[in-house]
Parts: structure tokens; C-alpha cells; sequence
């Protein structure tokens, strides 16, 4: 076990995937605590064995491989993030990918995380390039034409995120005659454009170049869920800032493949089950700004 | 060639040009200089911005991107000049059930933007129960459809401009009309249309940066990526600039190489003078 | 049909901000590829290296770098802000123009050389040599690959979606955010495209190419 400290260095993911082998191979043991675990933020999770589960169509997939590819997002700090230079995933979403992953048997160093933008969601998880996926992935009817959602597994709304020294914004009512950016094929830049109609908007594939723009001026306020902004604006409080109140409800989901009811019924009772893990993730992950939320109830429809 | 515009230039003339030429790099240079000082006023030279591309993970994502656009480049490549020598033939075809779709399919293709055909690919079909597109069958099938056509253009009117003899000595000897146009045809064409071939293959090579807006993880796709990663102080320029100079790299290694097939096969068999119509590559 | 109908301020939009962006383009391009052509047929050494490693290395380098430096990287550069339809207009003509000089150059080449030395018999200088006897004939012949070029900014206005432009190729994704069924609105972008380019352009094309046919 005195390897272990060793690896240390090779980041926290490694070091999960090495507690977790670990974890499996104790098995009944009783779950001794991986030494290293601790160091990391978040909390390992238990590889399930003989997973129950028949008549999920993605899940025999994943069985057979042996692995699973999670499409998830790269550049929100705080929830989906991956540092190009450590190659490491942290995040709230990326623990709750992992633990999917581990109750569905697959252990840590099997994931094959994959970064997949806003706007290509739906068809990554219809074309099968994933197996699900865990990105800030509101859950709305039209959407659910396409996919299927399970949780929620984390509620939020749309926020603003503006320049620190931004006297003239200090809510969603001060957006009149003003640039707002966000994600194309988000929920939020719809809200935008359907509610707030003298507001301009731009539009790129993913949020960070939006924050991108308007550290450089081009836009006044970026929107979108306010969890999300939380991470930017705490990656570098000195430029930017989360202001007003968030003015819609956004609900994460894990999506899913169309029709896999097994599946989602699954992971539901996973969410509904699993309230200690779920408050150990929050509180390693988000829950470190001090803000305290309680786990949404699951929609199981 | 474009030289004889002028004459040769006289005492006068000279040293009208050497000023000019002055004047010409004077401006350059300010172009250039001003362009530098603002990169280097707003901090795009500093370590800082330059220190992501120290880590070994990040070097190593970039060969992996480079691979992907090369893995690209090759399959949609192949996919177009078969595609394009099928659609050549198709629309020379005697016969008009052949040829007459082959030429709506050429004009079809041809007029759809590339990057519509890859959204109709990607986000387009899945829906429809089409499964298995990944961004790269995307990317690849979209190139090779309209490059495809674009090529088919360039093989018929290679095929069309060689002399109508080279085609009565085929039939002389007693070749049907297929083994005309595979043995003596499309060696001649491909070796007179050789440089538009290669300047459509550059396009095909640039074009796999489109898949970036398709979430295809290549160059584009990292580069972006990369910049904005605030916690290395969000090097958009930086990694612009290696991808700038990566693509460059690539493009020119590429038509170097078909500069060097051009001279390779000048020096084999005397190849047919026809002069072959002006066809550009098509961007 | 009813998709087209039904978001038909979404077509007009897109396509009115292709038309924006093609005929700027276009007319940049045309300028300033007409310029490069000239400085690489000039007397003058250093203006045709500088046309030359102009056109090779834009030449060489994707669209969507191009237009990612203006809409992304430009900024940073801290100097006169530039909206994102202005920064794919700029991107789109420094890009193209290096295909017009290529279609204009090799236009002048086909001018016979008689027409020059002709030129210059009666004493004009490179320049109006140049504009009043090459110019006008190269241009005639230059029509149908520069109809091609102009074919091919069109399409190319579509990459600009990917840098928050809303032209054609941006209505997919705004389709799908009012829930229409992507293949729907994308299969009338690429129809709408097809008669723009086969029904208006290239029958010009061929209409100048006749009319302006040189028999030589």
C-alpha cells in the first residue's frame, strides 16, 4: 500500500483510479480507506459487482466493453473541467459521472471521459459517440423528444456574469440595449431571446469564449446557469463577477439514450438512494464557495 | 510569363525600383513591426502565455490533433479521388441514365457549402434513426462528397483535353471503351491535372478545420480549447499562432510533396503536350 | 415547408447577413486581390515577395483560423473594438483575396505578350500598361474562374457561423432551439444555397463567359 504515496503526485485522477481498484479488490472486506483518498477532494466511490440490471440496452454495451465514455464538459471550472495540462477532470458533474459509473460496476480507471460541447449533446447521445452524459444538462421537453433524462441532480437558474468594475448591470432588468453572450443550443440564450427581445446576444459553442469576449470587451454579460458562472467568476475573482439573483430554474439531468428506461430508472434510484454521497460530492466540489443546497427529489416520469 | 510586362529595366528604371522596393519593405516592416509591438504591448510573448505549451500532456494532445486532422485529411482524400474518378466516368458514360444523375449529382454537391453537408451529417441524420455518425465519419463523408465532385470537374476535363488520337489508338488495338479510359485515359489526365489535383487536396486539408465547429477534436478544436484556459491566462493568440503555423507547416510539406511527384514523373515517360484547360482549385 | 414558413424572420435574417457578408467581401476581395495581383506581375522585386508570401501563406492556412484570429484573437490586441459581423467580413476578404489575385494573375498570362510589348512601343509605363491594355483584356478571360472564387466566398460565408455571425449555416442551431427537427431546416439552407449558386451565379457565369468570349 506504501506505493501508493508514491503516485501521489500523478494527480488526483490517478489516484481515484488506484482507490478504486483498491476498493474492488478488498471487495468484502469492508471498504478500507485507500490511503491518498483523502488527499483529493472528492470522495471515492464503491465499484458495484453483479450489477442488476437487465433490458438497458446501453448498459450491455458497457458491460461488454468493459469501459465507458461519459460525454462531459471541459471548460467549466467548478463543475466539468479538464486542465490541459494534467489532463485531470474535476468538477460536481465529473464526480457524479463517476459515480454513475462506479454503481453500474465500471471502476474509475475505465472511464473514457469525452468533452462535447452544448450544441452537440443530443446528437452525441443519439449517434452513440457516448454512453450518457453529465454537463450541465438542463432537463426540458424538447429535449426529451430527442433523449431521455435521469435525476434531476442539481437545480439552479440562469445568472449574470459581468466585469468586475460593471456598475450598469445588477440584474437581468438592466440587460436592455446590452451584448449578453452565451452557448449555442442553450437553454438560457433562448430565454434571452424570447424574454428579453432588446437584448443583443452572440452566440459560441461553449462558455469560456464567452467569458473569453467579454474579458476583451466585445460583450457586456455572459448568461447561464448561475453555477456555472460561480466557477469563472471564482477562477478569477478579480476580473469578474456573479450579479442579481438567478431568474429562471434550471434542472440537471444525467442524458440518456432515448427509451433506455431501465437505465434511467436505475440511475433514479441511484440519485434517491445515495443522498450521503451525494452531499460528500457537493461539499467537495461546489459546496466549497460555503453555499449549502439540499439534493433535488428525482423526476422519474 | 508575366515578366515580359516589362522591360528590361534601364539605369532610370532602376533605380525608380530600388526606391519602390525600399518604400515596399519600408511598409512591410511598419505593418509587420506595429502588428509585433501590439503582441508584445498586450503580453502575447510572455512566458505566461506560452507556459501551457510546456507541459508534456499538452504537446501531446497537439501531435494527437495533428493526427486527427492528418486521419481526416488521408481517409477523405482517398474518399474523393475514388469518389471523383466514379463521377468522372459516370458523366462520360455513353449512356444517359449514367451519365445525366452523375452530372446533377457533380452540380448538386458542388453548390451545397461543406459545412452544411457536415451539419446535415452530423446533427441532420441521427435523428432520423441514422446511427454510428461520428464527427469524424462527418467530417470525412463531407469532404470526400464535395471535393469528390469537384475532382470529378477536373479528371472529365483533363480526360476531354487530351488528343482525340490517344483514345483511336486504344480502340485500334482492340481495348473497350473502360480499358480506354483506365490505361490510357486517366494516367494522362491525372499526370496533366496534377497540380490542380494537389491544390485540391490543400483545400481538402484546410477544410478539416471546419470540423471544429462539428466538435471534430483537431487542431482548431485544441487550439481553441487551449485558449481559453484561464488558469495558463487564457493564450487565445498563442495557440492561434500554433495552429496558424501547424496548418502552414502541413499545407506546404503537402504541396512540396506534389511539387516533387510533378518533377518525378516530368522525368518518366514524355508526357502528352496538351495544354490543359484552365480549371482552378476550388476553394 | 412549414419550418421554412413558420421561421421565416430566422431565414430572412440568416440569409439577409450572407448577403451582407458576400457582397462586402466580395468587394474587398476584389480591390485588394486586384492590388496583390498587380504587385506580382510588377517591375519591382520586393513588391512581388511580398505579394507572394502574402498569398502563400493565407493561402495555406484554413479559413477558420483566419476568422478565428479576427473574431477571437483580434481583441486581445486591445486596439479598435470591430463587431463579429465586421471581423468574418475582413477575415473572409483577406482570405478570398488571395484567390482573386491567383485568378487575375493567371488571367494576365493569357494576354498575349504582343499586347504588352505593344504597350510599351507607344511608351506607357508598367502601370497604365497595365490598367488600360492588360487589365481589360486579362478580364474577360479572368470572368469564369473569378465567378468560381465568388462561388466559393458564398459558400464559405457559412464558416463565419461558427464566430456568433447569424448567417445560413447559424439557423440550424437556432432551429433547434425553438425545437424544430434539424434535417428540415438544414436540407432548406443547402436548397436555398443550391439556386443561389447554380440558378443565379453560375448562369451568370456563363452568360459573361459567352457574351465575353476571346477568340485567341
Amino acid at each position: 500500500m506504501k506505493a501508493f504515496f508514491a503516485t501521489k503526485r500523478l494527480g488526483a485522477a490517478a489516484v481515484l483510479a488506484a482507490a478504486a481498484l483498491a476498493l474492488s479488490a478488498c471487495g468484502g472486506g469492508g471498504g478500507t480507506a485507500a490511503p491518498g483518498a483523502d488527499s483529493g477532494a472528492a470522495p471515492s466511490y464503491e465499484v458495484a459487482k453483479d450489477v442488476a440490471l437487465t433490458g438497458s440496452p446501453t448498459f450491455d454495451k458497457i458491460k461488454s466493453s468493459g469501459t465507458v465514455r461519459i460525454g462531459v464538459k471541459q471548460d467549466q471550472p467548478g463543475l466539468g473541467f479538464k486542465d490541459a495540462a494534467t489532463g485531470e477532470y474535476t468538477g460536481f458533474d465529473i464526480e457524479i459521472a463517476k459515480w454513475v459509473a462506479a454503481s453500474l460496476g465500471v471502476p474509475a480507471d475505465k472511464i473514457e471521459f469525452k468533452p462535447i460541447p452544448s450544441a452537440s449533446r443530443e446528437s452525441a447521445i443519439t449517434n452513440g459517440d457516448i454512453d450518457y452524459y453529465v454537463g450541465t444538462y438542463s432537463i426540458t421537453d424538447k429535449r426529451k423528444q430527442l433523449i431521455d433524462f435521469a435525476g434531476p441532480y442539481f437545480i439552479t437558474g440562469q445568472g449574470l456574469l459581468v466585469k468586475k468594475d460593471n456598475s450598469t448591470i445588477k440584474s437581468e432588468k438592466d440587460l436592455a440595449g446590452k451584448n449578453v453572450c452565451s452557448a449555442t443550443g442553450s437553454t438560457p440564450i433562448q430565454n434571452i431571446k424570447s424574454n428579453f427581445p432588446d437584448t443583443k446576444t452572440t452566440e459560441f459553442d461553449t462558455y469560456s469564449k464567452c467569458v473569453e469576449a467579454l474579458k476583451g470587451g466585445q460583450v457586456d454579460a455572459v448568461t447561464t446557469d448561475q453555477a456555472i458562472l460561480i466557477g469563472y467568476a471564482a477562477q478569477e475573482p478579480d476580473t469578474l463577477k456573479v450579479v442579481g439573483e438567478p431568474f429562471t430554474t434550471e434542472k440537471y439531468g444525467v442524458g440518456l439514450p432515448k427509451g433506455d428506461t431501465a437505465l434511467r430508472t436505475f440511475i433514479n434510484k441511484m440519485f434517491t438512494n445515495g443522498g450521503d454521497t451525494w452531499k460528500k460530492i457537493y461539499d467537495g466540489t461546489l459546496g466549497k464557495s460555503g453555499t449549502k443546497v439540499d439534493q433535488p427529489k428525482v423526476d422519474q416520469y | 510569363m508575366s515578366s515580359l510586362l516589362f522591360d528590361v529595366p534601364g539605369p532610370k528604371a532602376r533605380s525608380r525600383n530600388r526606391v519602390l522596393s525600399v518604400l515596399t519593405v519600408l511598409v512591410v516592416l511598419a505593418i509587420v513591426a506595429f502588428i509585433l509591438l501590439r503582441f508584445a504591448q498586450t503580453g502575447q510573448f510572455t512566458a505566461a502565455k506560452w507556459r501551457i505549451f510546456t507541459f508534456p500532456l499538452v504537446q501531446q494532445t497537439i501531435v494527437t490533433s495533428i493526427g486527427a486532422t492528418l486521419g481526416a485529411f488521408a481517409t477523405a482524400a482517398a474518399g474523393s479521388l475514388v469518389f471523383g474518378i466514379l463521377l468522372a466516368f459516370g458523366r462520360l458514360s455513353d449512356r444517359s441514365w449514367i451519365s445525366r444523375p452523375c452530372y446533377g449529382i457533380t452540380e448538386l454537391l458542388r453548390a451545397i457549402p461543406v459545412l452544411i453537408m457536415m451539419m446535415i451529417l452530423y446533427y441532420g441524420l441521427p435523428p432520423l434513426g441514422v446511427h454510428g455518425i461520428t464527427p469524424f465519419t462527418a467530417v470525412v463523408v463531407g469532404l470526400a462528397a464535395y471535393n469528390g465532385s469537384v475532382l470529378a470537374e477536373v479528371f472529365r476535363a483533363g480526360i476531354e483535353s487530351l488528343p482525340q488520337g490517344q483514345k483511336e489508338a486504344g480502340y485500334a488495338i482492340g481495348m473497350s471503351k473502360g480499358q480506354v479510359q483506365r490505361i490510357i485515359l486517366l494516367p494522362q489526365a491525372v499526370r496533366s491535372m496534377l497540380p490542380v489535383i494537389i491544390a485540391q487536396l490543400v483545400v481538402i486539408l484546410k477544410d478539416t478545420a471546419l470540423g471544429f465547429i462539428i466538435t471534430y477534436n483537431e487542431i482548431l478544436f485544441q487550439a481553441n480549447y487551449f485558449g481559453t484556459q484561464s488558469q495558463y491566462g487564457s493564450p487565445v493568440l498563442p495557440a492561434l499562432m500554433v495552429a496558424g503555423v501547424t496548418y502552414i507547416v502541413l499545407c506546404l510539406l503537402l504541396s512540396g510533396f506534389a511539387k516533387w511527384l510533378e518533377l518525378r514523373l516530368r522525368r518518366g515517360p514524355k508526357a502528352i503536350k496538351a495544354a490543359p484547360p484552365r480549371i482552378m482549385a476550388d476553394a | 415547408m412549414d419550418t421554412l414558413l413558420n421561421n421565416l424572420d430566422l431565414f430572412t435574417t440568416g440569409f439577409k447577413n450572407t448577403g451582407i457578408l458576400f457582397v462586402f467581401s466580395a468587394v474587398f476581395a476584389l480591390i485588394l486581390g486586384t492590388i496583390v495581383a498587380a504587385m506580382r506581375v510588377s517591375p519591382v522585386p520586393a513588391m512581388r515577395a511580398a505579394g507572394t508570401v502574402y498569398v502563400n501563406t493565407v493561402r495555406n492556412m484554413p479559413l477558420t483560423v483566419i476568422l478565428a484570429f479576427f473574431a477571437l484573437g483580434y481583441p486581445k490586441l486591445g486596439l479598435v473594438p470591430i463587431s463579429f459581423l465586421s471581423a468574418a467580413i475582413i477575415g473572409l476578404s483577406l482570405y478570398t483575396a488571395t484567390y482573386v489575385a491567383e485568378a487575375i494573375r493567371s488571367g494576365i498570362n493569357t494576354v498575349p505578350v504582343g499586347q504588352a510589348e505593344a504597350a510599351r512601343a507607344i511608351g506607357l509605363p508598367f502601370l497604365p500598361s497595365l490598367l488600360l491594355v492588360i487589365l481589360p483584356q486579362a478580364f474577360r478571360s479572368v470572368i469564369p474562374p473569378l465567378f468560381s472564387v465568388f462561388i466559393a466566398l458564398l459558400k464559405n460565408t457559412t464558416v463565419a457561423a461558427g464566430f456568433s455571425v447569424l448567417e445560413a449555416g447559424a439557423i440550424r442551431q437556432n432551429l433547434s432551439e425553438r425545437g424544430e427537427p434539424a434535417i428540415v431546416g438544414l436540407l432548406w439552407v443547402a436548397l436555398i444555397f443550391v439556386l443561389l449558386v447554380i440558378g443565379v451565379l453560375s448562369t451568370l457565369q456563363r452568360y459573361f463567359e459567352n457574351k465575353w468570349r476571346v477568340a485567341r
